[in-house]
């Protein structure tokens, strides 16, 4: 394949010089009317394979794309992404038309008068209005997402900190008593490696663990912060994303809808792990992919930005409670 | 200035000169020059995002200690991405693009013998050329330069124990940086004053070609943001070597605890941003710009809409200043800001709706002349709705949340102001390349280069979008240590396939410019038949543009195919010159 491609482009460039000294030697330099005719043409045909393009990407790549969203809130993102990708779509495919076939159309020729057209104050006030209105339904229905989406409310909510450090997420729960203790670099210690404040009484049950489990149908409330440099926590099948800045808490919140799982048999999910696996089997992998929920970093930190993950996993209640108990608290480890 | 006869040595024509030509012509090699090398940057880091540690020869031979027996480290690959948007951003797109033809065309369709103040103008290139250099320079520290992306943020750009990257290049940056924002804020403010004080007789404001009206508006933009971006840089300076702590507060890194307190990142992607989002208007205003005033010019028409361009040009620059946020939307700032922020930012779709609506009415029942210029513009409209679309998801708060920093907002960004204003540019070379050079440019390696770009650049990135939607991060030197993305594998491939084509593409380019300024055809003096002022000036340079005097103006730009209650053509012929004046009976229109 590489070989293959070495040879196209040195056979490319010998193609191109020849070709240029050649055309160099044309003494045209303005269109005639030959040339608007052939490039007009030429337009049309790029105007079809562009939209050979669009289409085949959009069904084609439907499998590769995230699965739908795996938690409450994300619904409505779902949903709204629906509904402005929709729109660009069928405005994108009108206006490429009509681009391309004015091009064509209107190609011009010796002797063809243009239309001396320069204002229309209704066509200009059509596509102010249109545009606003449509702009006033999606900013809407936006903002109230938005609102939806940015309540960090934690009455009943399962707390947990993410705390990120080049090159490695580490995570935290608040405990019993649902409040995480106070942390700050200068506690940073030894195993102490989140810089938790043992003084502070809040942190004593509090329960660090190296991979988030999350309870199906329960609020979470994350609490992000970083050590280092600004990392950012992506958790796209849960439509999440919030940045870890150095010297404050960000956060965000969600609610998971699918346990692994049931994402695991989920139609999408699944042909999208049968296309992996294909692939993965003709690169002679062994081992092959399942579905996890993933924490990424997603702002660039370093060199190693691009290997920094922790798995997620959800799980019923029960199993969320079970496991939860099982993991010591800080009081048990840090002396 | 008038006195066009004082002698001249090769050095104040050719390097240390104040005609407002000649140093459009110096903007314009030094941007092409460094199109050259940000564009070869992106050919190398496409090749190992598509064959992932795989070993080459090129790689080997170009990165000298930054790859081991061909394979670039992950270090390096970051440093390629951040130089290529930088070079590309600031060196291409903001001088290379407003330099060369602010300068060449503001003085030439205004009426004026040359910039208000020729000296600054030459102050401005050679801080330009200085800032470059500098740039270039930074490539060759042995730690390598910049890595923390264009948009170097703290902490990491702050910590040379972060990467090695924020060290000495990282400082060479800044210094860079610090010396452009003091080149084009000279560039801009010079740009305004001319186009304010020095228009001829007759130049109304309302009068002026679009093309004048995108510079203006652009240079104003540019003054009002630059400074900013200057204080985020000297207070980014301050905190690396200074020990101050505007951005740092709270940091444990290589083992032990950093002095700084209080200070926060955030802060810095404010004053970043208050540059970075007018940026791009800065960078695509002149393409507009130009476009306009070929569109109209090559379809024989007047453009569609003057005043509701120049309103929507207006309204873009305006809204341009109030949006930054939407680059912040997960930074952690309050929430109620996103809302703030995605309601200025949806807004800005309007004028540019009317803008793209505008440009398709002028086409409709033209008699369009498809000159290589002419389809450069058309490429721009095509991608500038492709990618503009694109952005009501991104602008959207609640829908960037899960596509922010993938590589759906690398597609969007690259289409809707890379591909965009690089096509207007090229669309502008092509067309004004008669009056900087004399000659006339090929026009079938033009049709050729046209085709090759633009069918590369929808092959790049089209289906990049398509890879932000499955998630995948932008920045990642290799996505293989994340099964769920190996189904991405091929269309990795097929882009990079395209990046490579196009940027060998620009080869025809560049010999047709360069073999064109020796051997190319000897131009007339109006070859595309346009109404504007330039198109009245000699081939031949001569200092202050015309010899006697300068011509009175008395129409608008747009009068082509202007024709009487009969149908025939008022002055005979399907365009007329501004200077043309108005025959008895005749309306201006």
């Amino acid at each position: 394949m590489l070989a293959l491609f070495y040879i196209f482009i040195a056979v490319a460039i010998g193609v191109s010089f020849w070709q240029i000294t050649r055309i160099l030697n044309l003494r045209e330099v303005i269109a005639t009317d030959k040339d608007n005719d052939t490039q007009g043409k030429i337009f049309l045909v790029f105007g079809a394979a562009l939209y050979a393009l669009m289409i085949y990407c959009l069904i084609a790549m439907n499998v590769i794309m995230l699965p739908e969203a795996a938690s409450i809130e994300g619904e409505h993102d779902d949903l709204l992404f629906n509904i402005t990708f929709w729109l660009i779509g069928i405005v994108q495919f009108i206006m490429q038309f009509v681009l391309f076939f004015f091009t064509f159309k209107y190609r011009g020729k010796k002797g063809n008068k243009a239309l001396f057209y320069a204002d229309s104050h209704t066509l200009e006030l059509i596509w102010t209005i249109t545009p606003a209105v449509v702009l006033v339904g999606l900013i809407g229905y936006g903002m109230w997402q938005w609102n939806n989406m940015t309540d960090f409310s934690e009455d009943g909510a399962v707390i947990i900190e993410v705390y990120s450090k080049q090159f490695q997420w580490e995570a935290r729960y608040a405990g019993e008593d649902n409040t995480l203790g106070l942390g700050n670099v200068n506690y940073i210690k030894g195993i102490n490696t989140m810089g938790v404040d043992m003084s502070d009484l809040n942190s004593q049950d509090d329960k660090k663990v190296t991979e988030i489990h999350l309870p199906k149908g329960r609020k979470v409330v994350f609490k992000f912060r970083s050590q280092d440099v600004l990392h950012s926590a992506y958790m796209p099948h849960f439509r999440a994303q919030m940045n870890c800045v150095p010297g404050m808490v960000t956060e965000f919140a969600f609610t998971p809808k699918y346990t692994t799982e049931e994402m695991r048999v989920q139609e999408e999910v699944v042909a999208k792990t049968d296309g992996i696996n294909k692939i993965r089997k003709a690169n002679g992998e062994d081992e092959m992919y399942v579905f996890d929920y993933v924490l990424l970093c997603n702002k660039i930190c370093g060199a190693s930005h691009y290997n920094m993950q922790m798995k997620i996993v959800v799980e019923e209640e029960e199993a969320y409670n079970k496991w939860i108990a099982e993991q010591p608290t800080l009081a048990s480890i840090i002396k | 200035m008038s006195e066009h006869h004082h002698k001249e040595t090769f050095v104040t024509k050719y390097i240390f000169s104040q005609d407002h030509k000649m140093i459009s012509k110096q903007f314009l090699v030094t941007g092409i020059f460094m199109g050259i090398i940000g564009v070869l940057m992106s050919m190398l880091f496409r090749l190992q995002i598509a064959w992932p540690e795989k070993s080459f020869t090129i790689v080997e031979a170009f990165l000298g200690s930054h790859q081991t027996d061909g394979i670039m480290d992950p270090d390096m690959y970051l440093a390629l991405v951040t130089i290529h948007g930088t070079i590309m951003v600031f060196f291409v797109l903001t001088a290379g693009l407003s330099g060369t033809f602010s300068n060449l065309l503001i003085p030439l369709q205004i009426g004026a013998r040359d910039m208000a103040s020729g000296f600054l103008n030459m102050i401005s290139y050679w801080l330009f050329f200085v800032s470059s250099v500098i740039m270039l320079v930074s490539l060759f520290v042995e730690a390598g330069p910049a890595s923390a992306g264009w948009t170097i943020y703290p902490p990491l750009s702050a910590l040379p124990q972060a990467i090695p990257g924020s060290g000495m290049g990282m400082t060479l940056w800044l210094v860079s940086m610090a010396i452009f924002v003091a080149s084009s804020l000279i560039g801009s403010l010079n740009y305004i004053v001319t186009i304010i004080n020095l228009r001829t007789k007759g130049m109304k404001m309302t009068r002026l070609p679009l093309t004048m009206w995108a510079f203006f508006i652009t240079a104003i933009i540019g003054v009002v943001s630059f400074p900013v971006l200057l204080s985020a840089v000297l207070l980014l300076i301050f905190d690396r070597s200074f020990g101050t702590s505007f951005y740092l507060s709270d940091i444990f890194i290589s083992g032990e605890v950093l002095h700084y307190q209080g200070g926060s990142p955030v802060l810095f992607e404010h004053l970043f941003w208050f540059l970075g989002h007018p940026e791009v208007y800065i960078v695509l205003l002149p393409a507009l710009g130009l476009t306009s005033e070929i569109i109209s010019t090559n379809s024989r028409k007047p453009i569609f809409g003057y005043r509701a361009m120049i309103g929507s040009i207006m309204a873009i620059a305006f809204l341009s200043t109030i949006v930054w946020g939407h680059h912040m939307f997960i930074s952690g700032m309050n929430p109620f800001l996103g809302s703030v922020f995605t309601f200025t930012t949806l807004l800005i779709a309007i004028p540019s709706a009317v803008k793209a609506f505008n440009y398709i009415t002028t086409l409709w029942k033209g008699n369009l002349q498809l000159n290589p210029a002419m389809l450069f513009s058309i490429g721009l409209v095509s991608t500038f709705v492709t990618g503009g679309l694109t952005g009501l998801v991104l602008g959207d708060s609640a829908l960037d949340i899960n596509i922010h920093d993938t590589y759906f907002v690398v597609a969007h960004f690259h289409l809707v102001m890379g591909v965009s204003a690089i096509l207007g540019m090229f669309a502008g070379v092509y067309h004004w390349f008669p009056k900087m050079y004399g000659k006339m440019m090929n026009k079938t390696l033009g049709y050729w280069h046209f085709w090759v770009t633009i069918i590369a650049a929808y092959g790049v990135f089209f289906p990049m979008h398509f890879v932000g939607l499955a998630g995948l991060p932008r920045r990642y030197y290799t996505n293989t240590n994340f099964p769920m993305f190996d189904d991405l594998a091929n269309i990795n491939v097929f882009m990079t396939v395209f990046a490579l084509i196009g940027g060998l593409g620009q080869l025809i380019f560049l010999a047709n410019f360069f073999i064109s300024i020796y051997r190319g055809k000897t131009a007339t003096q109006n070859p595309w038949k346009a109404n504007t002022l330039d198109w009245t000036t000699p081939v031949e340079h001569i200092h202050g543009n015309w010899p006697g005097k300068i011509p009175e103006v008395h129409r608008w730009a747009y009068d082509y195919s202007k024709v009487d209650e009969n149908g025939e053509y008022v002055h005979g012929e399907d365009f007329v010159l501004q200077t043309t004046p108005l025959k008895d009976g005749e309306t201006p229109s």
